[in-house]
């Protein structure tokens, strides 16, 4: 069968078989192998991209279901060179060890910010509990969001100059 | 890597529509909305449907929450980050948040909608278990028309449904009475995991007494489970906490548990006990407006 679909703001034709999983089509087939693919039932969260705006285990949604839905990859955070602030938190902060995890935590995290620019730790912790990271144990997961929105609300506010005391708390 | 076998991938643009395809490719035709549920279990090959019939378009036509006189109407495609996001729902079913919070993750709540959880009629799932407890019945379309079901009515055993062949689960419609509210606990390994047991209660009262009380139970039998005994224990009591455990000690006896790598038979009784508890202290705490 033949889907398309828009990816990353580039619209996407591929002859596809019914059964492929949304992952596969984006890591194997578009070569876009930010994506990661983990545990294959839901649990890991590393798979997760965006359809439509909204966050989705890529492991557990059929390419065909994509057909016609707009879908962000963590390729598409990054603009014009420049890193999305919560690219730019995981690296300040530390977010990632090994960072398998990390395209997932950084889509999650996006959406997060996009609904609520102030988020509070429980906040962000309830957001990410469907991803599992194996080597942070979260603090510094969950500092760089903090970081990221902090960030955020500062170029909101015009300020250059970041406080950054989140990140050495 | 875990692929699904081959099949035939259709999309329906409408409940008409979908019915149309699922009378035309007959019974080896599979409905799939979140596919949270469904993607896995033809992963693991448990389910190997010929044709798999895309509704998420219906969620325009399904996704909906409607309040009106004396009942709440919940459309099938409702997905469960609306069910929790639900202030109106919240109002009258506090129940709903307390299981939303509890299903899955985020993530997964993003896409697994009410009625896929209710056709999938696992025993340990929390929207059954919630619509058992607060008595809501099941709207069943097909080409020739609708008919409604008691939940009781609509699980027929664990993994099968009142839906039969050609007709699908469109709506859940909830009964609203003044004086009441409701509450759902349940017990996990671990974030997101299926119940150990989980417990839903519904209490309405008027003037200090409770005028009537049910309680469901997920995970301790092939179907979620309503006790009524506890409802005719309740009725026309003041809640104290020797009638809670009376109830919950009716909970323990009545519920079927098995031992399995989640626990033994007698801790699940214990938890049924405790849980119900927990949930009709907690929902006469919000009829009263003291809940801590």
């Amino acid at each position: 069968m033949q889907v398309t679909m828009t990816v990353n703001g580039t619209e996407v034709t591929r002859e596809i078989e019914g059964r492929m999983l949304l992952v596969h089509f984006l890591r194997d087939t578009l070569a876009l192998t930010g994506t990661h693919w983990g545990c294959d039932t839901s649990n890991c969260g590393t798979c997760v991209v965006w359809m439509d705006g909204e966050p989705v285990k890529s492991c557990t949604v059929l390419a065909a279901m994509a057909g016609g839905h707009e879908v962000r990859t963590v390729e598409g955070l990054e603009v014009d060179d420049v890193l999305d602030p919560v690219q730019e938190g995981f690296m300040q902060c530390h977010g990632l060890q090994c960072g398998f995890c990390t395209p997932g935590m950084l889509m999650t995290a996006r959406a997060l910010l996009d609904r609520d620019p102030d988020p509070s730790e429980d906040t962000i912790r309830e957001a990410i509990s469907g991803q599992i990271c194996r080597c942070t144990g979260y603090t510094t997961i969950v500092r760089s969001i903090r970081w990221a929105a902090m960030h955020e609300a500062a170029a909101a506010r015009g300020q250059s100059e970041v406080e950054t005391t989140v990140a050495s708390r | 890597m875990q692929v699904p076998a081959p099949f035939e991938y259709e999309r329906a643009t409408s409940v008409d529509h979908a019915l149309d395809l699922l009378v035309r490719l007959g019974d080896e035709a599979r409905l799939v909305a979140g596919g949270h549920s469904l993607l896995p279990m033809m992963k693991l090959r448990l389910a190997t449907p010929e044709y798999l019939v895309d509704i998420n378009d219906l969620h325009g036509e399904l996704g909906y929450i409607q309040v009106e006189a004396g009942q709440i109407r919940v459309g099938a495609m409702t997905r469960h980050r609306e069910l929790l996001e639900s202030a109106e729902l919240a109002a009258a079913f506090p129940i709903f948040g307390d299981a939303e919070r509890v299903i899955a993750d985020p993530v997964v709540r993003n896409r697994g909608t009410l009625g896929g959880s209710l056709c999938q009629a696992d025993p340990s799932e929390d929207l059954s278990a919630v619509c058992t407890t607060i008595d809501a019945s099941c709207v069943i379309r097909s080409r020739d028309g609708e008919r409604v079901v008691s939940m009781e009515d609509f699980h027929r055993g664990p993994y099968e449904t009142a839906v039969g062949q050609g007709e699908m689960l469109t709506e859940v419609r909830i009964p609203v009475r003044s004086g009441g509210s409701s509450a759902y606990e349940k017990v996990e390994r671990r974030a997101g995991d299926w119940a150990i047991v989980s417990a839903g209660a519904a209490v309405w009262m008027d003037e200090g007494r409770i005028t009537d009380a049910r309680v469901g139970l997920a995970a301790v039998g092939p179907n979620t489970t309503g006790i009524p005994a506890i409802s005719d224990a309740l009725r026309g009591q003041e809640p104290t906490e020797e009638l809670f455990e009376q109830a919950g000690a009716i909970a323990a006896e009545s519920c079927e548990p098995s031992t399995d790598a989640r626990g033994t038979e007698a801790y699940k009784r214990h938890l049924a006990d405790e849980l119900t508890r927990r949930t009709l202290r907690r929902s006469v705490a919000r009829i009263n407006g003291t809940e801590s």
